[in-house]
C-alpha cells in the first residue's frame, strides 16, 4: 500500500513538475488522435449525411455493415493496416510503417465507421423532420445535405467526441502499427502497457491519471451538448 | 407589381386526381378549379382529404392520377417556387429567427443589404421585432407560426397554403395569424388555407371546399355554402353533427 502511495505521489510529481518525456507523450497522442478525428470526420461525415438522404438499392446493406463496423476489434484493424503497410504490402513503398501516420490511418479506420454511423442516425432524424419543409423552399435532396448538417451541429460535435474518445484509448492496434518507439510513436496507452510492466509505475500512472482526465472531460462534454441537443427537440416538440 | 398580378388572378385546377392507398382512394376529386382572387378555405372532418389535397396543390405530393395545373399548365418547379406552405406545426431550423428568413432570402440570391431590410420589415410585419437574434425553437407556439408564415412570404408567392396554421393556438394568437393572412390576401397573394374553424371560414374565405372522404362535396362562394349548404355532408358539418 505504501509503495503504491509513494509510486502515486511519483506520478503526481511528474504530472505537476511538468516531465518533459510525459508530456511529450501526451503531446504526440493528442495530436494522432485529433489528426485522426479530423479525417474521420471528413469522410464520416458526408457519408453518414449521404446515407440519411439518399435512396438507392442496398442502403439498408450499407447501413448495417457500416454499424457492424462501430464494432471492429481493435488488433484486428492492427494487423490488417500492419499488412497493408508492411514492406511486402500493397503501400510498403510508402514506407509508413511505425510511424504516427500508420497510427492516424489505423485510427481512422476505427473511428470512422463511428461517426459515420453516429452522423447518419442524426441526419436522418432531421431530414425527416424538415423533409416537407425543406421540398416546399424548393429545396432539393442534394442541396439539403449542408443545411442538415449545419443544423445537426451540436449533435455532430457530440459524434466528433464519441470518435475522439475511442480513439485516444484505443492500445491494440496503434501498437501494433505504431512499434511504440521511444520518442516517435509512443502514445499514452502504449506507454502505460509498457511501463506496467517494466515495473515503472509512477510514469504509468501519470499517464493514466492525464487519459482518464481526458475521457472524463470528453464525456462531461458529450453528456451536455447530447442534453442541450435533446432540449432543442423537445423544445420544437 | 401584387395588384398586376392579383388582377391576372391565377388560376389553381386539379383534374382527375387520385390517390390510393392498399386499395382505398385517399383522393378523389375530379375535376376543381380555385381561381379569382381572395381566401379559399379548405373544410371538413379528420380524414376528409384536406392536408392531402393542399400538398398535391404544392406539388408535394404527386397523385397517382391525374393532375395540378396552374393557368392551365401543369405545376412546374418554377411555379413551385412561387407557392408557400405553411404547416400545421412549424418546422423551423434550428437557428435564430432572423437566420430563418434569411435562408430563404439568401437563396433568392439577393445582396446583404436588401436581406437585411427584408427581414427587419417581415419581423415588423409579424410583430417579432427585437426577437431577431432569438433562437427560433425559444419562440411560443403563436410566434413560432408567425415565423414560419413569414418565412412563407419571403418567397414572394403567388399563392400561400395554410394546413390547420391555428388549431393549436388561442384566440388571441389566432387572430394575430388571421390579420397576417387577410394583410397578404390584400396584397395579392393568393390563400388556400385548411381549417376546422367555421368562424374562421366565415372571417377569411371568399370562397369554401368542403370535402369528406377524400371528395369535394361541395365548392362555392363562402356565404352560399356557409348559409345554405347544398350537400348533406356540409350541412351537418356546419350544423356540428359528427361527420365521419
Amino acid at each position: 500500500m505504501q509503495n503504491f502511495a509513494t509510486e502515486f505521489n511519483a506520478a503526481m510529481a511528474l504530472i505537476l513538475n511538468g516531465d518533459a518525456e510525459l508530456w511529450a507523450i501526451v503531446l504526440l497522442s493528442l495530436k494522432v488522435s485529433l489528426f485522426a478525428v479530423l479525417i474521420s470526420a471528413l469522410i464520416g461525415m458526408p457519408l453518414g449525411a449521404a446515407l440519411a438522404v439518399a435512396r438507392f438499392p442496398g442502403r439498408r446493406v450499407l447501413i448495417v455493415l457500416m454499424n457492424a463496423l462501430m464494432g471492429l476489434p481493435p488488433v484486428v484493424v492492427g494487423l490488417l493496416v500492419y499488412l497493408m503497410l508492411s514492406r511486402s504490402g500493397p503501400l510498403g513503398v510508402l514506407e509508413l510503417l511505425y510511424t504516427p501516420t500508420a497510427m492516424i490511418i489505423a485510427q481512422v479506420v476505427l473511428v470512422t465507421p463511428i461517426i459515420a454511423a453516429l452522423t447518419r442516425q442524426v441526419i436522418e432524424m432531421l431530414a425527416e423532420e424538415y423533409s416537407e419543409q425543406l421540398r416546399s423552399l424548393g429545396v432539393s435532396r442534394l442541396s439539403s445535405v449542408p443545411v442538415l448538417l449545419w443544423d445537426a451541429r451540436l449533435a455532430l460535435v457530440t459524434a466528433l467526441l464519441a470518435g475522439f474518445g475511442r480513439a485516444i484509448a484505443e492500445v491494440g492496434a496503434v501498437i501494433i502499427v505504431g512499434g511504440n518507439i521511444n520518442h516517435v510513436t509512443r502514445v499514452m496507452t502504449t506507454t502505460i502497457a509498457l511501463e506496467t510492466s517494466k515495473g515503472n509505475l509512477a510514469l504509468a500512472l501519470a499517464l493514466g491519471a492525464i487519459l482518464i482526465g481526458i475521457a472524463v472531460a470528453v464525456t462531461a462534454m458529450v453528456s451536455t451538448l447530447s442534453l442541450r441537443a435533446e432540449q432543442e427537440g423537445l423544445r420544437h416538440a | 407589381m401584387r395588384d398586376l398580378v392579383s388582377d391576372m388572378a391565377s388560376c389553381l385546377s386539379v383534374g382527375g386526381v387520385r390517390i390510393t392507398r392498399k386499395g382505398k382512394a385517399l383522393l378523389d376529386v375530379p375535376s376543381l378549379n380555385l381561381d379569382g382572387p381572395g381566401s379559399t378555405l379548405i373544410l371538413g372532418p379528420n380524414g376528409a382529404g384536406k392536408s392531402l389535397l393542399l400538398r398535391c396543390l404544392h406539388g408535394l405530393i404527386v397523385p397517382d392520377r391525374g393532375q395540378v395545373m396552374q393557368d392551365g399548365v401543369p405545376l412546374n418547379a418554377e411555379r413551385k417556387a412561387r407557392q408557400g406552405m405553411v404547416f400545421q406545426q412549424p418546422v423551423l431550423l434550428r437557428r435564430s429567427v432572423a437566420a430563418n428568413l434569411d435562408f430563404v432570402l439568401k437563396r433568392q440570391g439577393l445582396p446583404r443589404s436588401e436581406r437585411k431590410t427584408r427581414i427587419q420589415n417581415l419581423l415588423t410585419e409579424g410583430g417579432l421585432d427585437g426577437k431577431a437574434r432569438q433562437s427560433a425553437r425559444s419562440l411560443s407556439g403563436g410566434e413560432a407560426q408567425r415565423l414560419a408564415i413569414l418565412r412563407a412570404l419571403a418567397l414572394n408567392p403567388e399563392t400561400l397554403f395554410l394546413d390547420e396554421p391555428t388549431s393549436a393556438l388561442d384566440p388571441s394568437a389566432t387572430q394575430m395569424i388571421e390579420r397576417m393572412v387577410q394583410r397578404a390576401s390584400s396584397r395579392g397573394v393568393r390563400i388556400v388555407m385548411v381549417t376546422h374553424d367555421i368562424g374562421q371560414a366565415r372571417r377569411l374565405a371568399a370562397d369554401i371546399v368542403m370535402m369528406q372522404g377524400g371528395r369535394v362535396v361541395e365548392h362555392g362562394a363562402a356565404q352560399q355554402v356557409l348559409d345554405a349548404p347544398e350537400s348533406d355532408a356540409a350541412r351537418r358539418y356546419l350544423a356540428g353533427g359528427l361527420v365521419t
